[in-house]
């Protein structure tokens, strides 16, 4: 019983920790959906969104107002901020490339991390900022099965329910409306898109600025976990192995991908670990990840492309 | 200010007028001082050699690129450029010569993509898909269902493009173009690399649109036979200049034509 309760233990805290990972590999896979560009900027995004609302809620929380005003005035500003990096990114960055090699576009999200990584600790300030949006005290479920109870954290699950509710319309958005319809049209595209009258550089607006928005939700979460630090935006290579197992272009891959990762890492940590010297769970996804690679390139759940000779 | 409707433009006049258009990429003049015009109801065929300046022109009309000379004029607004939205909206709908599909999506989804334009409803009714956005969707699904029934490809409606032969790839690029419900329709191509059964089709079908939906067609066709026989008015351009304007038949006695598709001893 005590080795039951310890395997569930493991387990629903591993599946947990993975819907976290998801919730940064979601803002990946929509900018990947959208203009087939895998978007290196994500972690410094997340960075930057932390970084706008604990400042801002700090600084309004100093001025004497309520925890909830200011909460409330920190996620709108942090918004705020999301949606002119996704201007300013359309703008000037993505927009003059319209129609160019995907390989290009990667590199400019490249040069995009940068600024923005720059840029938000620079204006916001580059300590360890904590947040206390979740609680993160934990509950003990089950006691009377197994003794001891079965330990789950909160945060985790309210991060869980976060993503579950993000995925769930996300996934609603990208089939039924007509931007959603779009946007995946701009990523096959381009010529092909303008051609049936869809304006890209709104779309490419859109796109980022959801993305953005999703990477706000992520720095909730992740800043209430780590403090909101730079070393946040690292997180980026964490969602790597979650977004080969998923597939690129699978919103729902995405959250399959974070559960493997999640609950792979975690169990192979306690149960393989002393057998190897620990540490397992920093590398084990990739390996998890590189396994997938072999059989099926595209993912669990990406779209299969067929090339013709 | 809203774009004059395709109505109000009488059958037989001009709908589209090109007036001394030159476009030049760096030093190479891909289209040099073109005019010619395109009646309103008529099937209207650009040919000419390759490299003749044919598919720029198309792309000049549809806003992919702007010429540095001369005025367009589309249901009596003139301008030098547009961009591709704006002819889009204006209604102008087109087809690629290497097949422009959204690849990863079905042949439905594909279709339905042409009529962005038409949808109103905001993205949160459309997400809870109730109320008018509920109706709105209906209606633009009913339309495509017409035609998908069009062009005889209901068997290949969910299937995502990418696994669809060639022939039937047009055939889809076409249906999206038709879901604008456009003034003028420019096909490039519509029949390069089709066998002979799949051009009949093709020609049918282009016949069809003309006739059931009154639309504009211009469109780019290497093979001459299937040009004379579809085409009311023909266009000719060598080396980026236009040679030749006139009926089928007028066009094919004409010696400057003869001579840029023969070649002949400068």
């Amino acid at each position: 019983m005590i080795l039951l309760g310890q395997i569930l233990e493991v387990l629903i805290s591993g599946l947990l920790s993975g819907v976290l990972y998801s919730l940064v590999a979601l803002g990946f896979v929509l900018i990947y959906k959208a203009s087939g560009v895998f978007n290196f900027a994500q972690g410094a995004m997340v960075l930057l969104a932390g970084l706008a609302l604990v400042r801002s809620l700090d600084f309004v929380a100093a001025q004497g107002f309520p925890m909830w005003t200011a909460i409330i005035l920190g996620l709108t500003f942090a918004a705020a901020v999301m949606t002119l990096s996704a201007y300013v990114i359309e703008r000037f960055v993505l927009g003059p490339l319209v129609n160019q090699d995907g390989l290009t576009l990667f590199m400019s999200t490249i040069g995009v991390t940068f600024v923005l990584e720059g840029l938000a600790q620079m204006v916001f300030g580059a300590e360890i900022y904590p947040l206390k949006l979740f609680p993160t005290d934990a509950w003990f479920l089950a006691e009377s099965i197994f003794p001891g109870g079965i330990l789950l954290n909160k945060l985790d699950v309210w991060g869980g329910l976060i993503a579950g509710v993000l995925v769930a319309g996300l996934a609603v958005f990208f089939q039924r409306t007509k931007t959603g319809r779009a946007l995946r049209a701009v990523a096959d595209d381009h010529s092909a898109a303008q051609s049936v009258g869809i304006p890209i550089s709104w779309i490419w607006f859109v796109v980022w600025l959801v993305a953005g928005l999703v990477a706000l939700v992520a720095a909730t979460v992740w800043g209430t976990k780590l403090g909101v630090q730079f070393s946040i935006t690292f997180l980026a290579l964490k969602a790597l192995p979650v977004l080969i197992i998923g597939g690129f272009t699978s919103v729902p891959g995405a959250i399959i991908g974070g559960l493997i990762i999640g609950a792979g890492e975690k169990l192979a940590e306690v149960y393989l670990g002393p057998f190897m010297g620990g540490g397992i769970e920093y590398w084990f996804g990739y390996v998890l990840a590189l396994v997938v690679l072999m059989f099926r390139p595209q993912g669990l759940f990406g779209e299969r492309i067929i090339e013709r000779v | 200010m809203r774009a004059p409707a395709a109505s109000d433009i009488a059958a037989g006049e001009a709908i589209l007028s090109v007036k001394n258009v030159s476009l030049a990429f760096g030093g190479v003049k891909a289209i040099n001082d073109v005019s010619f015009d395109i009646k309103k109801g008529e099937i209207r065929a650009i040919i000419g050699p390759n490299g003749a300046g044919k598919t720029s022109m198309l792309n000049v009309i549809n806003g992919f690129y702007h010429p540095q000379h001369g005025q367009i004029t589309f249901k009596g607004r003139t301008r030098q450029a547009m961009r591709p939205y704006e002819a889009a909206r204006g209604g102008i709908a087109r087809t690629f010569q290497n097949v422009a599909l959204f690849k990863g999506m079905s042949a439905l989804d594909n279709i339905m993509a042409g009529r962005t334009l038409k949808m109103r409803r905001g993205f949160l009714w459309q997400m809870l898909r109730i109320g008018p956005a509920l109706t709105e969707e209906i209606a633009h699904r009913r339309r495509v269902e017409e035609i998908i029934d069009f062009l005889e490809i209901q068997a290949i409606r969910k299937i995502q493009v990418a696994r669809l032969p060639y022939g039937l790839q047009k055939r889809v690029e076409l249906g999206r173009a038709l879901a604008m419900e456009p003034d003028l329709l420019l096909l490039d191509e519509p029949m390069a690399g089709m066998n002979l059964e799949e051009k009949e089709d093709m020609s049918r079908f282009i016949i069809d649109v003309n006739d059931h939906y009154g639309t504009t067609i211009a469109l780019i066709e290497h093979d001459m036979g299937v040009v004379m026989d579809l085409s009311d008015r023909v266009v000719v351009l060598d080396h980026g200049v236009k040679i030749a304007d006139g009926t089928p038949d007028e066009v094919k006695s004409n010696q400057a034509v003869i001579d840029a598709y023969l070649g002949v001893a400068h």
